[in-house]
């Protein structure tokens, strides 16, 4: 790719000096039959690079791409994704062949006239009901996921867990015993704590928070986002979930782990992935790299936008809870 | 009033002129001069994305202190990537391309001797003039220039502390937007009225030239649309200058709580995207009219479906303006509004098939004349197309969730309104360079700067859909702190050499136009042998544009090929043989 990039890089420069300097002896300006014909031609063989920059593309790209939902939410917008896409390819191949084909079929000749052909009642509505019909099913299906990964009312026993962004950092609260997170506003901020938990509210006492977050597997989990600063966007790539956090108010997110880590180490496509990575820090001499999820910041935010950042680790139910037992909790936290 | 003539000094005709004609070019010389600076900035932006930590010394020649060793700071990428957006947006798309083309053809295409109001036209001008010098004037400043994105979402273009560039950086944008606005709604006023006003005799609305349904649909869309941002600015201005909150609450920053309470950053969300996306489609709706005549007129065929044509461009005004929300998906608001605003958004797609099938049905057995115009505007509709399909995805709440903000998304926009909307600028200058400045561009030239173009947008385009879907972030300044991603990083360079690669061939187009403005060809009256009135006029300018009376129109603009008439194309001013029925 890149020693095709200077190839034409040359060609153009060549052309250019050649051109710029033959312009005033040139004075061709309407296109004539022969460059009717010469530019049919290209563009026939545009089409046919067109094609073959797609197919590279999903060849040598595919690898670099996010692996299988980790979330079940997830899995279903996975599904929703494909069904769009393979329509998607589908119209793509079709119209832009036909209007490279034509521009080539068609390419003028002098003396032939067009055809004139001005409406057809019967193609228009064709190509206004199949639309409207296509788009029917997928704005139900897409609506049906929508509504499935957004309400979060019906979850039983879900962990509760607030997420804080300021500039560029992230925190997390979780819940306690009570499974419920105390009040909190940024005028509580004082030196330990720096998410402003409200300490005089009796659910407040029993909330854990941490520097890192880890998720048990197999338990939805309801995420309460919250910023001190700015706005923010949690984004959680590998679980297909994201929610911008707005200072001043609370917004919400949810889904069910549905992989460990562990696990997704294991993946086919993430050891591919991994293994494309290590290769190239190899080349450049870095330490080899260990797959995790992540949490980042996805909204424009300040200088350090492009490092804000928190490792997410997904465990086995158990294993959570011995971890989180370990976890100090505010009350103890703020009272050291 | 054609025998009527002012004594006209050089300020007169060259700088404070109410000529519609020279007011065109005023506003297409300032929108290309504008264009080279965006585009440019996008050169640096993409060098710091391919090649992180090394050293540039265009880097260090052009970002003085807001680099380091030729490495720039995260500041001024965030402020490149800002006011690239900026100028992209609203000074070379908007004002360039529908200031350009609405002034230049909406008189002439009409038959009438200017627009309905000359010195408001001018006032326009020179408005939107002020403030791309004021939004040239806040790159220079101390801090630099607005780096909050070109969405400029609070708290973040609020607070100082939050980003250096919104000090002065950001006053100087949103005074700046604010006379731009001024400027488009004076414009805009202009072009509904002169259209429904001027019309000259014949000229029924059903046999407008799909260029001036275009524009006159853009007009309104802007008239309804952009005061909402106008509000914007100024709460935002309110804000950030005299304390009150309107977007604002429960802020901690820099170790103090900041006073503001009960404001919200959903509300100006709400508020700019209740301009900014209408304004996709006014950028690419003039864009699509142009397409439209010039395909027509290439093709020598009569364009596929006018009615249609119309009446889809008159369904995608109206539904551009109740689909903002889905750019808010995941902004915290109501998940319900979320379900709405997919509705609404896959709804577009409908005239928008419409549209392109139309396109495509246009070249069907056509007879091809493969002028530089003719070319962009095919390479407009095969862009539109591919852009505008991805708009499926991002349009559905529930998979816009994992791409939002990400590079799909710079993928599909640059696609579906930025590349698509800059051919049809280029279709538009290289069909109506004639008439213009009476003289032709360089056809040669022409070529190679599109199939360079072409094949370097792709090259740029398509393969960063797979670096949004591999989950990269827009707007980050590097990417060296995720392991996660250093296999993008290969594509990314491959994206940036394709981008420098456009952009140097847009030097060609440069070269070839302002050569061409005095070197190029002499133009003759109708050089592609169309239908449409301005090609009856002189090839000169004359103030009123015609000699005579104003010719009177007979039927629409598009007769190609018309059985029954010699040759391929019959003017609008020919009235109908006797028999010959209007289609």
């Amino acid at each position: 790719m890149t020693a095709l990039f200077y190839i034409l890089l040359a060609i153009v420069i060549g052309i250019a000096i050649w051109q710029i300097i033959s312009i005033f002896n040139l004075k061709g300006a309407i296109a004539t039959e022969k460059d009717n014909n010469t530019q049919g031609i290209l563009f026939a063989v545009f089409g046919v690079f067109f094609y073959g920059l797609m197919i590279f593309s999903f060849w040598k790209y595919s690898v670099i791409l996010l692996p299988e939902s980790a979330s079940s939410e997830g899995a279903r917008i996975d599904n929703l994704y494909m069904v769009t896409m393979v329509l998607i390819l589908f119209v793509q191949a079709i119209t832009q062949f036909l209007l490279f084909y034509f521009a080539f079929k068609y390419r003028g000749i002098k003396g032939r006239k067009a055809l004139f052909y001005a409406d057809s009642h019967k193609l228009e509505m064709i190509w206004t009901i199949v639309p409207a019909v296509v788009l029917a099913g997928l704005v139900l299906y897409g609506l049906s996921v929508w509504n499935d990964v957004m309400d979060a009312s019906d979850a039983e026993n879900p962990l509760i867990v607030e997420v804080y962004a300021k500039q560029f950092q992230w925190e997390a609260r979780y819940a306690g015993t009570d499974n419920e997170l105390g009040r909190a506003n940024v005028r509580n901020i004082k030196g330990i704590n720096t998410m402003g938990v409200d300490m005089t509210d009796k659910n407040s006492l029993d909330d854990i928070p941490t520097r890192e977050l880890r998720l048990p597997k197999g338990r939805q989990v309801i995420f309460k986002f919250r910023s001190q600063d700015v706005l923010h966007s949690a984004y959680m790539p590998h679980f297909r979930a994201q929610m911008n956090c707005v200072p001043g108010m609370v917004t919400q997110f949810s889904f069910t782990p549905s992989m460990t880590t562990e696990e997704m180490r294991a993946n086919e496509k993430t050891m591919a992935k991994v293994e494309g990575i290590n290769k190239i820090r190899a080349e450049k001499g870095e330490d080899p790299y260990e797959f995790d999820y992540l949490l980042l910041c996805n909204k424009i935010c300040g200088s350090s936008h492009y490092n804000m950042q928190m490792k997410i680790i997904v465990q086995e139910e158990a294993d959570f809870n011995n971890w989180l037992s370990t976890q100090k909790t505010i009350a103890e936290v703020v009272q050291e | 009033m054609s025998d009527h003539h002012h004594k006209e000094t050089f300020i007169t005709k060259y700088v404070f002129s109410t000529d519609h004609k020279m007011i065109s070019k005023q506003y297409l010389v300032t929108g290309i001069f504008m264009g080279i600076i965006g585009v440019f900035m996008s050169m640096l932006f993409r060098l710091q994305i391919a090649w992180p930590d090394t050293s540039f010394s265009i880097i260090e020649a052009f970002l003085g202190r807001h680099q380091d060793g030729g490495v720039m700071s995260p500041d001024i990428y965030l402020a490149l990537v800002t006011i690239h957006g900026t100028i992209m947006v609203f000074f070379v798309l908007t004002a360039g391309l529908s200031g350009t083309f609405s002034n230049l053809l909406i008189p002439l295409q009409i038959g009438a001797r200017d627009m309905a109001s000359g010195f408001l036209n001018m006032v326009s001008y020179w408005l939107f003039f002020l403030s791309s010098v004021v939004m040239v004037i806040s790159l220079f400043v101390e801090a630099g220039p607005a780096s909050a994105g070109w969405t400029i979402y609070p708290p973040l273009s609020a607070l100082p502390q939050a980003i250096p560039g919104s000090g002065m950086g950001m006053t100087l944008w949103l005074i700046s937007m604010a006379i731009f606005i001024a400027s488009s709604l004076m414009g805009a006023l202009n072009y509904i009225v002169t259209v429904l006003n001027l019309r000259t005799v014949g000229m029924t609305m059903t046999r407008l030239p799909l260029t001036i349904w275009a524009f006159f649909v853009t007009a309104i869309i802007g008239v309804v649309s952009f005061p909402v941002l106008l509000s914007a600015a100024l709460l935002l201005i309110f804000d950030r200058s005299f304390g009150t909150s309107f977007f604002l609450s429960d802020i901690f920053i820099q170790g103090e709580v900041l006073h503001y309470q009960g404001g919200s950053p959903v509300l100006f969300e709400h508020l700019f995207w209740f301009l900014g996306h209408p304004e996709v489609y006014i950028v690419i709706l003039p864009a699509m009219g142009i397409v439209s005549e010039i395909m027509a007129c290439n093709s020598r065929k009569p364009i596929f479906g006018y009615r249609a044509m119309i009446g889809s461009i008159i369904a995608i005004a109206f539904l551009s303006t109740i689909v903002w929300g889905h750019h808010m998906f995941v902004s915290g608001m109501n998940p319900f509004l979320g379900s709405v605003f997919t509705f609404t958004t896959l709804l577009i797609a409908i005239p928008s098939a419409v549209k392109a099938f139309n396109w495509i049905t246009t070249l069907w057995k056509g007879n091809l004349q493969m002028n530089t115009a003719m070319l962009f505007s095919i390479g407009f509709v095969s862009t539109f197309i591919s852009g505008g399909l991805t708009g499926l995805v991002l349009g559905d709440s529930a998979l816009d969730i994992n791409v939002h903000d990400t590079y799909f998304v710079v993928a599909h926009f640059h696609l579906v309104m930025g590349v698509s909307a800059i051919y049809g600028m280029f279709a538009g200058v290289y069909h109506w360079f004639p008439k213009m400045y009476g003289r032709m561009m360089n056809k040669v030239l022409g070529y190679w700067h599109f199939w360079i173009t072409v094949i370097a947008a792709y090259g740029v385009f398509f393969p960063m859909h797979f670096v949004g879907l591999a989950g990269l972030p827009r707007r980050y300044y590097a990417n060296t702190a995720f392991p996660l991603f250093d296999d993008v990083a290969d594509v990314n360079i491959v994206i940036t050499l394709f981008a420098i690669l456009g952009g140097a061939a847009q030097l060609i187009f440069l070269t070839n136009f302002f050569i061409s403005i005095y070197k190029g060809k002499k133009a003759e009256q109708n050089p592609w042998k169309a239908n449409t009135l301005e090609w009856t006029t002189p090839v000169e300018h004359i103030h009123g544009n015609w000699p005579g009376e104003i010719p009177a129109v007979h039927r629409w603009p598009y007769d190609y090929s018309k059985p029954g008439h010699e040759e391929d194309y019959v003017s609008q001013i020919m009235p109908l043989k006797e028999g010959e029925e209007e289609s």
